[in-house]
């Protein structure tokens, strides 16, 4: 099986690679990007019969620092 | 006095962090990452600046799962002191020793200047040899030193003078100017700017020096 993580920073923290970003889209003619988070996409292959709540705790231990990040879970 | 500095891959930092506790009268011992205990008798533990594993995944992340840290949590836990500086300082925050998080630098660059600080308290064994409002020089070099807490673990810093030293001119995005902070019993201290490489003057400067007299003097007579 197979689990995708998104990892964000969460709102209010301040991302300063995705201002870069949104900069960078205005410097080349792009109007109208008001906003732009850049975050991680983490790709698991899993062992059948792993659950949910492992990957939730693979995700609070290490995938994501909880103190300035989210985190959603697709299993697949 | 014992001192026990721990390298990881990639730590670069740890024998100018060894050299700075020695020439204060402690005996260093360097402890690798997969050791599963810290030598006897350690007084403290040094956690130093680099690029553990790469910095992959996040700053200090993968170095706070080693099995050395789970020795320094034990360490904390049971009172041990524990100084952490600029990688160190991300591990810290990592384990959740120290509260917080270090992000990127609010400017993106990779930024190596010698700074101003200033020292916020002296209520603790790493900053009782500076006065209250002090303004030092020491040198930074990270890419990932600004300083984030939610605003409640910023109140609860500042309420229980928790913050160690500030930026006087922030080069980070740092909230509050914050450059390095203590634990709630303040025996374990993390920092972005490095004193280790501002204590010998061969350095060019030694506003850092201060810093481990000031330990090497608390923890003589333990």
């Amino acid at each position: 099986m197979k689990a995708r993580v998104h990892v964000m920073l969460k709102k209010g923290v301040l991302d300063p690679q995705g201002e870069a970003v949104r900069h960078a889209l205005g410097a080349m003619g792009f109007e109208g990007v008001e906003g732009v988070r850049q975050g991680k996409v983490i790709d698991l292959d899993l062992a059948e019969g792993t659950t949910e709540a492992q990957v939730v705790e693979m995700c609070e231990k290490l995938l994501a620092n909880t103190v300035i990040e989210s985190y959603e879970i697709e299993l697949g | 006095m014992r001192a026990a500095v721990v390298v990881f891959p990639g730590s670069n930092c740890d024998r100018d962090l060894a050299v700075a506790f020695q020439r204060e009268g402690f005996a260093v011992d360097m402890v690798w990452h997969k050791e599963t205990a810290l030598p006897d008798g350690v007084d403290i533990v040094g956690v130093p600046g680099g690029f553990s594993y790469g910095d992959y995944l996040r700053c200090g992340a993968i170095a706070a799962q080693s099995p050395i840290c789970q020795a320094v949590l034990a360490h904390t836990g049971r009172g041990g002191y524990a100084l952490g500086v600029c990688n160190g300082f991300q591990v810290l925050t990592e384990t959740g020793i120290l509260p917080g998080a270090l992000l990127r630098n609010a400017g993106l660059k990779y930024i190596c200047k010698t700074v101003g600080l200033r020292v916020e308290t002296t209520d603790s064994a790493f900053t009782g040899g500076y006065a209250k409002g002090q303004e030092i020089a020491i040198p930074i070099a990270h890419h990932d030193g600004n300083y984030f807490a939610d605003e409640a673990t910023l109140e609860t810093l500042r309420g229980d003078d928790r913050i160690a030293f500030t930026y006087t001119d922030n080069p980070n995005g740092s909230v509050g100017d914050i450059a390095g902070i203590l634990s709630d019993n303040r025996r374990v201290l993390g920092m972005m700017p490095h004193p280790e490489r501002a204590a010998d003057p061969g350095h060019g400067g030694t506003d850092g020096a201060a810093f481990f007299r000031a330990l090497g003097g608390l923890l003589a007579p333990a």
